[in-house]
């Protein structure tokens, strides 16, 4: 192969190519930079995860300690009271599977359907939904906390769940994306076949969907998962913590007239609690490369 | 998980308590009276036959608390009292609980029945009419169990807010390996611990008398020592004066180690400190009584290491100032207030309680414990054999009570380091930041309704 490209004239011409940049040593230099930047606090997550709390106070941060304890960390943290953390990660997993799922798929049944079906007020409706993805959720968070109370609903999973289960982004997405996938033919095929619009969605539309799916189901995850301030002001009962709220009370533990300081174990908590999101990034990451490309093409 | 330690995410959460402790504050001034004229009432000898009756009848409460003995010490009440249930809930530690028992008292629901209260917070809930006068159900009555400076921090107007849990007598803790590398002897006066700084520092350039990164829970009591009265509270009217003859003494006196750099610019709590309490870098804490327990139960390399001695005076007085501490308080959400007063009734002046208490390294409010005879003669390894007690329990004797907090003390706390701090990083004259931090509050308390003088 090598040796045929260097004969061929047109290929030595245009010796760049998408798949072929050409080499930048200032590019490659301002990507290492940023590899690090990425790696670095994992890579100090990692190596003092292994360290008891007399090490991390006696050691160099980017080395590793005079004992290897992350063995014996990991099992202080899912014992450590009760075994408060695995409630945490249950809770973290449960506002996840209940608040993103359901977020993904009411983003997906109703971006399906404002790109594909024509009805008074859509027009409307689709401005208040690009208005809604520059609201940052922070903002929201009061007004929603004032409003739950009145409910009744305040210090309980569905305070999280509920103001989860909206992803105005993740609803442009599919909307975006369905534009592009779906033919109105293949509906109209399907129509005339005598299927219902349901039938047609979860048979055909919903895999032509696939990668933007997955996509708004890893955003969502990903929301969901580093979820803080919304349950940090809803929840006062750690029993319904997520990771997030619970290491931050383990993480204030160090201060004040009572405090028990428990470094190693909130560092040890913060590097178990990524582990699941690093995984679910991994696995799907592949999906989520095509739905970010969806739209970019125009066929 | 990043988003845990995202400083913006702190910050905004903060907002968002001073903003909903605003809201409480507005409806406060109101309460102020109420909450005086309900202070004049006489203690009522039925009312505690009233409690017992509750007891007996039972029912459930909810105890907000972050004391590492709450759980078992609620197990030891439910155990003497079947009939009622208590759910111990750690809502967070000091600031983090009362924004969230800020945010339920604002919102109607959500607040516990009893709830842990710091001594300097205490008054910012009782002014806002969120707590019950325990002297309506007959609690007055405890008054000569409890010292007096932390039964002085209960009181607010006339009325009784909380039971005092422990307390934090102001001590003085030195690193004797460190005075002895350097010759130093245990600094009596302020003058003396200013020159020890100077020799430490000098003969080491990595160890220092003490750490300051500019602390409002730290400072306050420093200028209490001092003889300080920054804050005049009575009613809705409210006098600020944080350049009054102590606060300049301190603030003259913290100048002489501050300015040249005598002091570790490592804050209180922080990793770096519980680090540098085990390596020789700092060689006295200025804290309150409660430090030993904690001391002993999470800096295991400092054993043998650390001592208690009283506070440097600045002309041989031995007045001393609380620093720390907590009171449980009864919230007026509660349905069953007279429950809840029995409860912390039981908890902070039972037998059976505060032995528990004490088994967790609590340091206590009651004076029967204090002058316990086993209590005083207690002489720990860690502490090389020193009967520390002996010297927290005289420094509890040595408490002013005449000290008192703001009814907005968490909002100042909050703005202490725009204010002060900025006198801490400059390594500035401190009286400088004092002023500023006076025109913040001055401005914040008008702006929600209080009168405030100068």
């Amino acid at each position: 192969m090598v040796r045929s490209r260097t004969i061929n004239p047109r290929v030595r011409r245009r010796a760049f190519s998408v798949t072929r940049p050409p080499k930048s040593t200032a590019l490659t230099l301002v990507m290492i930079l940023f590899l690090f930047y990425a790696l670095v606090p994992l890579v100090w997550l990692f190596i003092n995860a292994t360290k008891t709390q007399g090490d991390l106070f006696s050691s160099f941060g980017l080395a590793f300690g005079s004992s290897f304890a992350l063995w014996d960390n990991v099992v202080a943290t899912f014992t450590y009271d009760d075994g408060i953390y695995l409630r945490w990660l249950g809770n973290t997993l449960l506002y996840v599977v209940v608040g993103a799922g359901g977020a993904t798929l009411l983003a997906t049944l109703a971006g399906y359907g404002l790109a594909k079906f024509r009805f008074p007020g859509r027009s409307a409706y689709f401005a208040v939904v690009l208005g809604a993805v520059a609201v940052p959720g922070t903002a929201l968070a009061v007004p929603t906390f004032l409003l739950f109370s009145q409910l009744g609903l305040t210090n309980t999973p569905w305070s999280i769940i509920i103001p989860s289960l909206i992803s105005p982004f993740g609803l442009y997405l599919i909307w975006v994306y369905t534009i592009d996938s779906v033919p109105t033919e293949l509906l109209e095929a399907a129509r005339l076949d005598g299927a219902t619009e349901m039938r047609t969605f979860f048979t055909v539309s919903i895999r032509l969907l696939t990668p933007g799916i997955v996509t708004v189901a890893l955003f969502t995850i990903v929301a969901t998962w580093n979820n803080y301030f919304l349950p940090l002001i809803m929840l006062s009962d750690p029993q319904w913590f997520p990771l997030t709220v619970g290491l931050n009370q383990w993480s204030s533990q160090a201060a004040g007239v009572a405090a028990e300081p428990i470094f190693n174990l909130v560092i040890t908590g913060s590097l178990v609690a990524i582990v699941p999101i690093i995984a679910v990034f991994l696995f799907l990451q592949r999906f989520w490369q095509s739905g970010l490309s969806a739209g970019s093409v125009k066929q | 998980m990043r988003t845990t330690i995202r400083p913006q995410a702190r910050r905004a959460s903060a907002a968002v308590a001073v903003g909903l402790l605003a809201a409480g504050l507005l409806s406060a001034c109101g309460g102020a009276e109420t909450g005086a004229d309900a202070g004049s009432s006489e203690p009522d000898p039925e009312a505690a036959a009233d409690l017992d009756a509750a007891l007996e009848e039972g029912g459930e409460l909810t105890y907000w608390t972050w004391t590492p003995s709450g759980e078992d010490q609620a197990a030891a009440f439910m155990e003497q009292y079947p009939n009622v249930t208590v759910e111990v809930v750690n809502a967070g530690t000091a600031t983090d609980e009362y924004t969230k028992l800020q945010n339920a008292i604002a919102a109607g629901s959500g607040a516990p029945d009893v709830a842990q209260i710091e001594y300097y917070a205490l008054q910012q809930f009782a002014i806002s009419d969120s707590l019950v006068d325990l002297n309506t159900l007959g609690l007055g009555s405890l008054e000569d169990q409890y010292t007096a400076s932390t039964w002085a921090q209960v009181s607010v107007e006339g009325g009784l807010y909380g039971l005092p849990q422990d307390s934090g007598p102001l001590v003085l803790m030195y690193n004797q390996d460190l005075f002895d590398e350097h010759g130093i002897e245990v600094p009596t006066t302020w003058d003396e611990y200013v020159a020890a700084a100077e020799t430490l520092h000098e003969a080491d350039p990595s160890t220092y008398i003490t750490n300051d990164a500019g602390d409002p829970g730290f400072v306050q009591p420093l200028i209490w020592q001092a003889g300080g009265h920054p804050y005049t509270v009575d009613g809705t009217t409210v006098s600020i004066d944080l350049q009054d003859e102590g606060s300049q003494r301190w603030a003259d006196m913290w100048n002489q180690m501050l300015e040249p750099g005598l002091l570790a610019d490592i804050p209180t709590w922080s990793d770096d400190w519980w680090k540098a309490l085990g390596n020789d870098t700092l060689a006295t804490i200025v804290t309150g009584a409660w430090m030993p327990g904690i001391l002993e139960g999470s800096v295991p390399e400092g054993a043998g290491k650390w001592r208690v001695a009283p506070i440097p005076s600045y002309d041989g007085d031995p007045t001393t100032a609380e620093n720390g501490g907590s009171s449980q308080a009864v919230i007026k959400q509660s349905e069953n207030p007279e429950l809840a007063a029995a409860f912390v009734r039981w908890l902070n002046s039972s037998e059976e309680s505060v032995d528990v208490f004490l088994e967790s390294g609590g340091f206590p409010s009651t004076t029967a414990h204090l002058n316990d005879p086993e209590f005083l003669e207690a002489a720990p390894e860690y502490f090389g054999g020193q009967k520390i007690n002996e010297v927290l329990v005289e420094a509890s004797e040595n408490v002013s009570t005449d000290w008192q907090y703001l009814p907005f003390q968490v909002y100042a706390n909050s703005v202490f380091p725009d204010t002060v701090g900025q006198a801490y990083t400059q390594k500035s004259d401190l009286n400088e930041g004092l002023v500023a931090w006076q025109d913040n509050l001055v401005s914040y308390g008008s702006s929600q309704g209080f009168t405030v003088e100068q």
